[in-house]
């Protein structure tokens, strides 16, 4: 693969990772346990979207074909679409939507972290900006793990249910090819198994805060690399892409 | 239905640093860490300041409106308490 196309490849990894998961958040508008936390969730779910608007379009610009990030968005396939498996996980209750946000949160920071050192201008332009967006929405997540994995019972009991039923997917946050070595290679992305130390890392000392334990030796999916999806990103795909491939030339 | 949202708290912004800081609404929260997480959230996401102050509703003490003739009438005919009488020297604000 060119470089161009390899870049372009990766944009899309980075973007469509964002726009999966800020349309999961999005479910939980007007639906949050209360007014207050409704708000602070969707609001992280629109910075999410911000930044992965930006990485699309700039994909486009690379991509060089005429298309806008409303085209990636709204026109491609479940097999077209990379995000990590984690993000396309439907919400389960709101501690699960916590555990799903909190581990992506710790990743992501890493990640753009990494990115926004890189040679690229406009990816360390944006990862720039997100840095100060997620560090913001790891306090609001790692506070709430804390809440749950110390309040009561039943907290407990559901926060935990959440990390078991979703660390089979975070294999897959960490799982290299040969685009993340040829980006690591130009300086663009980050050591994946370097970046997974330091997550684990952070996530156990969360966990340890927390009264919450870690699953060992669990089976780990894979397959956003390669755009093998687990089988709720179609259900996702049809609300999400329903009402712009109806009606393509709509305005709203 | 039972109220399970925490108590609530009043939330003050400041604009600028130096200017005072300015109540402008209230939230619910169960720790301080939340309220004042959620007063970022709920009223600053439009550039409305730069500092932000919550403080537990129940901590603050007010008057009641039935004290309002006691408390604030005698102040209606003594004039000569504000500082209309004096010359302001020019550049001092906020007053």
């Amino acid at each position: 693969m060119d470089k161009q196309k390899t870049l372009f490849h990766y944009l899309l990894r980075l973007g469509d990772s964002g726009l999966i998961l800020s349309q999961r958040l999005s479910e939980w508008t007007s639906q949050g346990p209360f007014l207050e936390e409704d708000l602070a969730l969707t609001n992280i779910a629109l910075d999410i979207l911000g930044r992965s608007k930006s990485l699309l379009a700039y994909a486009c610009q690379i991509e060089d074909k005429g298309r806008t990030e409303d085209d990636l968005a709204f026109f491609r396939g479940e097999r077209d679409f990379y995000n990590l498996l984690l993000t396309e996980h439907p919400n389960g209750d709101y501690a699960q939507t916590i555990v799903r946000q909190y581990l992506l949160d710790e990743y992501e920071l890493l990640l753009y972290q990494h990115l926004s050192n890189c040679p690229d201008p406009t990816i360390s332009g944006i990862s720039s900006k997100a840095i100060k967006e997620i560090t913001y929405h790891l306090r609001h997540t790692s506070k709430w793990m804390e809440r749950f994995g110390k309040g009561t019972e039943e907290s407990h009991k559901r926060v935990q249910q959440g990390i078991d039923s979703l660390w089979r997917f975070t294999g897959d946050l960490f799982d290299a090819d040969d685009i993340d070595a040829q980006m690591q290679k130009e300086k663009i992305a980050p050591d994946l198994s370097e970046l997974k130390a330091s997550w684990l890392q952070k996530v156990k000392e969360v966990f340890e805060r927390s009264d919450l334990k870690m699953p060992e030796s669990v089976f780990m999916l894979s397959g956003s690399r390669k755009a093998v999806h687990t089988e709720h990103l179609g259900f996702l795909l049809a609300e999400m892409q329903h009402l712009p491939r109806m009606y393509p030339q709509a305005k709203w | 239905m039972k109220d399970n949202q925490g108590p609530l708290w009043e939330v003050f912004i400041q604009k600028k640093s130096g200017q005072p800081y300015v109540h402008c609404g209230s939230l619910h929260a169960f720790d301080k860490e939340m309220a004042i997480q959620n007063a970022r959230d709920l009223y600053t996401r439009r550039s409305e300041g730069n500092a932000l102050w919550v403080v537990l509703s129940s901590a603050i003490v007010a008057s009641s409106p039935e004290d309002a003739g006691a408390f604030f009438e005698p102040a209606n005919d003594k004039v000569y308490r504000h500082p209309t009488f004096y010359q302001i020297p020019e550049g001092v604000k906020y007053i």
